[in-house]
């Protein structure tokens, strides 16, 4: 009976996480569900083998993993009191609702989501707990993507679920009240996920793609959770820029500017539906940030080549970005896409006057940008010093490399 | 005139059995307080990792892990409120008018047995 064994393999790649999130309700306990889902796989192979499997895979092994946790309660409780008030909150809880499983089910996703993405855990407990709870990833799986010790990630969880347990963190889906400022909270964990996998930094590029994948994965199924139009923006934002990923660095690591990269290598599907889902989270609600991020990216993707760009475009989704949401960081990108558009001069005004208004002036990007202007107006000192003051601040190798392969092109042009 | 009194010790202070020692000793001060009339409430609380920080500015509330760690701020008052989780916890914090100026740092109660009613 092989083909048992296969097939319970692939329904706890399917189903596991969902079997998990309605047994985190039912027993009130991450540990618990855990314990009992592994259970309830291994009775699945023993007697599926025997007696056929069931005609619902999924309902037999929430309520198998529900009578495993009863009796580990019954086996591990030491006052019968509390054993018994536990066991019949189980009873209680479980019964209830029996008849829309299906739909609890999906709701039970979404609580283990909002559970794991509480904005009173810390960001690196919120992004570890949901890699591993709702994502099911490994703690060793967890600690080579984030680059640190597989006991480190493993305390982040225990001291996550120990405040979930100990300061009432509830397993809810937020009140409409709460919702604007939970959902910022989830949608904050998922692009970190993904810019932790895409960020140009070092690491197992390998390993880190997956983060990526996981995030993108994440953010579809929160999608037909319904959570709103910026989950949809947010979804198009990684769709497009994961269309450029293989485009936008060379096989050692350095990085292509997007001007510079073959377009040809994009992937037209991923940033067809990135578009899709820009139209639908435009069309369901409120402008917001992400879908204009996306729509930046979409406007870059629409163009044949770097020169048919459309910058006026660019400069007017910026426009409504620093409208909404208005930050320096925006403004400066504004002031590139300016640039572009009327020339560098123009450009390099705006960014000047961020500097000038204390803004930015640590921020290597900023100065980065200031040289390439002065580059393109053939003013090589003020080019040069621009690029030795970016070259100070930046952190990253594969950014410092391109500084340095640009100052070299300078100094080597006279 | 009624007191607060806020006990400051170090996580790690407690060895052994001197955690027991401790409750038992509070349970009995605060069965001598009773029977004199003068005992109102008292509780220990979850370690502060199981803190979270609320505050409002311009109307938006900003929640946090971690307890209140500003040295300019002092404590100018308190709230018992019996909530039904952390997130009701959050909301109510985030009514109490201090939170729009200052800092509201809430904290499980640890459900002591044995203290007087």
């Amino acid at each position: 009976m092989t083909g048992m064994r296969e097939f319970i393999n692939e329904l706890y790649v399917r189903e596991s996480r969902r079997v998990f999130s309605t047994l985190v309700r039912l027993l009130g306990d991450f540990d618990q569900a855990e314990e009992a889902m592994h259970e309830a796989f291994a009775a699945a192979l023993e007697q599926w083998q025997q007696y056929g499997k069931p005609a619902s895979p999924r309902a037999w092994l929430v309520s198998t993993a529900r009578f495993k946790a009863i009796d580990a309660i019954r086996r591990r409780s030491q006052s019968e009191r509390m054993q018994d008030a536990v066991v019949r909150r189980v009873d209680v809880l479980s019964s209830i609702n029996a008849e829309r499983a299906a739909h609890d089910i999906e709701d039970d996703r979404l609580r283990l989501v909002f559970t794991c993405c509480h904005p009173a855990l810390s960001p690196e407990a919120r992004v570890a707990m949901t890699l591993r709870e709702v994502c099911g990833l490994t703690t060793e799986q967890i600690a080579t993507a984030f680059l640190t010790t597989p006991t480190t990630i493993a305390q982040r969880i225990v001291r996550a679920k120990a405040k979930i347990r100990d300061a009432g963190i509830p397993y809810e889906v937020p009140s409409p009240a709460d919702l604007p400022e939970r959902v910022a909270s989830v949608l904050a964990v998922v692009y970190l996920v993904f810019n932790e996998g895409y960020s140009a930094s070092s690491g197992d590029t390998l390993t880190r793609a997956d983060l990526s994948a996981e995030a993108i994965r994440l953010a579809r199924l929160l999608v037909t959770l319904q959570t709103g139009p910026e989950i949809m923006g947010l979804l198009a934002l990684m769709l497009l820029h994961e269309s450029r990923r293989t485009a936008r660095t060379t096989p050692e690591g350095d990085i292509i500017l997007l001007e510079d990269q073959d377009r040809s290598r994009w992937s037209r599907a991923l940033i067809e539906e990135g578009r899709q889902w820009i139209k639908r989270s435009m069309k369901s609600g409120t402008v917001n940030v992400y879908a204009l991020q996306a729509a930046i990216s979409a406007t870059h993707a629409e163009a044949a080549t770097s020169a048919a760009t459309d910058w006026g475009q660019i400069v007017r989704l910026y426009d409504s970005l620093q409208a909404i949401a208005p930050s320096p960081v925006v403004e400066l990108n504004r002031a590139v896409a300016v640039a572009m558009r009327d020339g560098p001069d123009a450009g390099l005004n705006l960014i000047d006057a961020i500097l000038a208004r204390g803004d930015l002036a640590g921020y290597h990007l900023l100065h980065a940008a200031r040289a390439d202007l002065h580059r393109r107006m053939e003013r090589k000192p003020q080019a040069v010093e621009a690029y030795e003051r970016a070259l100070e601040l930046a952190q990253q190798e594969p950014e410092r490399r391109f500084l340095r392969k640009r100052l070299r092109e300078l100094n080597e042009r006279d | 005139m009624k007191y607060m009194m806020l006990v400051y010790t170090a996580e790690d202070a407690y060895v052994g059995g001197e955690r027991e020692a401790c409750v038992a000793e509070s349970v009995a001060l605060c069965h001598e307080l009773a029977s004199k009339g003068k005992y109102l409430a008292a509780s220990p609380l979850h370690p502060v990792s199981t803190a979270t920080t609320v505050r409002v500015r311009d109307g938006h509330r900003l929640t946090t892990d971690g307890p209140f760690a500003e040295t300019t701020e002092q404590l100018g008052g308190y709230y018992i409120v019996d909530a039904a989780n952390l997130d009701e916890a959050i909301a109510i914090a985030a009514r109490i008018p201090g939170a729009r100026k200052g800092t509201v740092e809430v904290r499980p109660v640890f459900e002591l047995l044995g203290l007087p009613k």
